[in-house]
């Protein structure tokens, strides 16, 4: 996985609130069997009108937001389906780090396997972030280390993060490689695991027999 | 120990390894899989030359992308003939157990995994899904995960998780006649809101939950999701018991017995702390209809179209506006004349044989409004296909102008050629009313299956009540 350590880029405003991840990668795309390429897709059909013309409506289109790699975004971004999909188009699209007061669960997890940095601010001050991204080429640095997003006009926020989150992400940890360390542990729990678990094994389970073709 | 809820009896029985300040290594039972979200999780295992750790805990379903007619015939569409193709070769290779789209087992990952007793109470289950949370209706701890998380415990049969906080939900009163789980679970959501659970595992009690069925439980846990929660629970008891025996995954005999003990224990403790109540009073609720493109934004038959401007925040005044204009639908409009073009009954919320059985009951003798162009039945799966068919539902449905379908996930994702076109109209029993959702275009409206029957017959929302009708769940 990309650490994520700093990160400073222009700043793209999406004032929707709710925004579902059906909206980022909408199911047709869901079909695909690669983790790349999602981020010609990622809001899909806010983003085009037919023929795949831009909509010129979209915030995201805006000349103003090209090269954009911060999104600021209203609560509970990216919530509904956990299709990772989302994630990767954001990726993909060149975002690294995503702002909003709040966001879905299941999103703001998979931020963290793909070295995308999820930062909640309070309410007022993403009202201030939506307000100052009204300038031209608006840029925000965000500091993973210090927890911190500023700019260059003084704007300094703090944000808090999981310190266990914050470690995997600096360093780009392969998360299944850390668990896999602790294969004795499993081996050992699985041995002694509550009787519920073992009852029944669940693979001398026969309904093949009974299943037509 | 202080007294513990549910979800930190099950957190605490999965623990393999914890430390201070850190998530926590949770064992997972049972792993369930589909062709949607497991394709990259596999080839990342792959290239890291890793394993399947427990092939005999992971179960495969083609749902997400099969078609419910024809099946018998080619699959035209190359992207999805290659999803179910993966899914094939991914399970022969690491010994995965596959219900493949011509099982007589096949259907919704999560109408089979209770139906064939896979799930049972105090198991860890996850599934690259975020309508996992609807095992949780048997005492589980269910929830969605990343493809990420699915190579993660294909590979080590464990989870990295933080401890999520938990909202009791405690639902008092008898459900009025025509009120079901389904516009119990909606109202809960308008109530706390769609990130009102954001952070939560949500535990459902009361006398109202105890009185569901398994299938109203499930319908319940089932939109947990929609209220931001990744899962949501029910405590078992003697329902959640009889529900269980006897099915093929479920232990037999003596063992049972022994089982049940274990279930049993899994209630939480007198005086156990939840981090935070919400109450509801059900006999005070009316059948809901959603109006706008979240399942928050609902309100009863009775009502109508909210304005935009009634709304105090003007975040939230903005996105009222903007499903107004989605939905095509204008303030004050009463939800009884919204006119409808489709009819779905399906989904993972709502195609268990109790919520057909309902429909039917609604629809028996009667005929499918001429303004519709389309009323789509999908049982959940071929299980409860082939029960409705013994009953004799399937042919109620067509009797009336329904179409009868083979199981899958349908018109609730529209990853088949089940979608609805733009412009058009549905009431629909899934979970999703988000743009695009059924289809690009498309405006959902969620409803009961009863509603759904109702609406199909009038060609516009009824205020089901006034039927006379048994809602069941």
């Amino acid at each position: 996985m990309h650490p994520f350590t700093k990160h400073a880029g222009v700043v793209a405003a999406l004032d929707r609130v709710n925004v579902d991840t059906d909206q980022m990668i909408p199911k047709q795309f869901c079909k695909l069997l690669t983790r790349e390429g999602y981020g010609r897709l990622l809001f899909y059909d806010w983003r085009y009108l037919d023929g795949e013309k831009p909509n010129p409506d979209f915030p995201l289109n805006r000349p103003r937001y090209r090269g954009a790699s911060v999104l600021l975004t209203r609560a509970n971004f990216a919530c509904g389906s956990s299709r990772e999909h989302a994630v990767w188009g954001v990726l993909d699209y060149g975002f690294r780090v995503v702002i909003a007061p709040s966001f879905g669960d299941i999103f703001y997890n998979n931020c963290f396997k793909n070295g995308v940095l999820p930062v909640a601010l309070a309410d007022a001050e993403v009202d201030e972030l939506f307000r100052r991204a009204e300038r031209e080429g608006y840029r925000l640095s965000v500091d993973l280390e210090k927890q911190t997003v500023a700019d260059d006009g003084g704007l300094r926020f703090e944000f808090q993060i999981d310190p266990a989150r914050k470690e995997s992400l600096l360093k780009g940890l392969d998360e299944i490689g850390l668990s896999l360390q602790h294969a004795n542990e499993i081996t050992a729990y699985e041995k002694k695991r509550q009787p519920r678990a073992e009852m029944h094994d669940p693979a001398g389970v026969d309904l093949t027999a009974a299943t037509p073709r | 120990m202080p007294p513990q809820t549910l979800y930190e009896k099950i957190w605490d029985a999965h623990v393999v390894h914890e430390e201070p300040g850190q998530p926590s290594l949770l064992y997972i039972d049972r792993h369930l899989i589909h062709e949607g979200t497991s394709p990259q999780a596999f080839t990342g295992l792959k290239a890291a030359g890793r394993a399947v750790r427990r092939p005999d805990l992971t179960f495969a379903v083609m749902d997400h992308s099969v078609p419910t007619k024809n099946r018998h015939l080619p699959i035209l569409d190359d992207t999805a003939r290659l999803q179910f193709e993966a899914l094939a070769r991914n399970c022969r290779e690491t010994g995965v157990r596959l219900f493949d789209m011509h099982s007589r087992n096949q259907g919704i990952v999560h109408i089979i995994g209770p139906e064939l007793g896979i799930t049972q109470p105090g198991q860890t289950i996850v599934c690259g899904d975020s309508h996992t949370s609807t095992h949780g209706a048997f005492g589980t701890l269910a929830f969605g995960i990343g493809t990420s998380e699915v190579e993660h415990v294909l590979a080590t049969q464990c989870l990295v998780q933080f401890k999520s906080k938990t909202l009791l939900v405690r639902v008092e009163g008898k459900r009025p006649q025509g009120v079901t789980a389904k516009d119990v679970i909606l109202a809960i959501i308008g109530k706390i809101g769609v990130a009102g659970g954001a952070g939560h595992v949500l535990e459902y009690a009361g006398a109202t939950i105890r009185a569901l069925s398994m299938e109203g439980r499930m319908t319940v846990c089932n939109m947990s999701i929609e209220a931001g929660a990744r899962a949501g629970m029910v405590a078992p008891d003697e329902t959640t018991f009889a529900y269980l025996e006897g099915r093929p995954f479920v232990p037999r005999g003596k063992d049972f017995q022994v089982a049940v003990d274990y279930w049993k224990s899994l209630a939480a403790d007198p005086g156990a702390k939840y981090d935070r109540v919400v109450e509801l009073r059900a006999d005070a609720l009316a059948p809901m209809v959603t109006w706008g493109t979240n399942p928050g934004m609902v309100t009863d038959v009775t009502g109508a179209v909210p304005d935009p401007n009634s709304f105090s925040d003007p975040v939230d005044r903005q996105a009222a506006a903007r499903a107004l204009e989605y939905m095509g639908l204008k303030p004050g409009t009463k939800l009884v004349d919204i006119p409808l073009d489709r009819v779905f009954i399906g989904s993972c919320t709502n195609s268990r044989i109790e919520d057909l059985r309902a429909a039917a009951r609604v629809v028996a003798g009667k005929k499918v409004a001429k303004s519709l162009k389309q009323a789509l039945v999908v049982p959940g799966s071929r299980v409860v296909k082939a029960q409705a068919e013994k009953e004799g539902l399937d042919k109620v449905f067509t009797a009336a102008g329904f179409e009868w379908r083979d199981a899958g996930c349908s018109m609730c994702i529209g990853m088949n050629d089940d979608v609805l076109p733009a412009g058009e109209r549905c009431a629909s029993t899934s979970n999703r009313n988000f743009e695009g959702r059924q289809g690009k275009g498309g405006r959902t409206h969620l409803v009961s299956p009863i509603m759904a029957a109702a609406a199909a017959l009038e060609g516009h929302f009824v205020d089901i009540r006034r039927w006379d009708v048994d809602g069941a769940e």
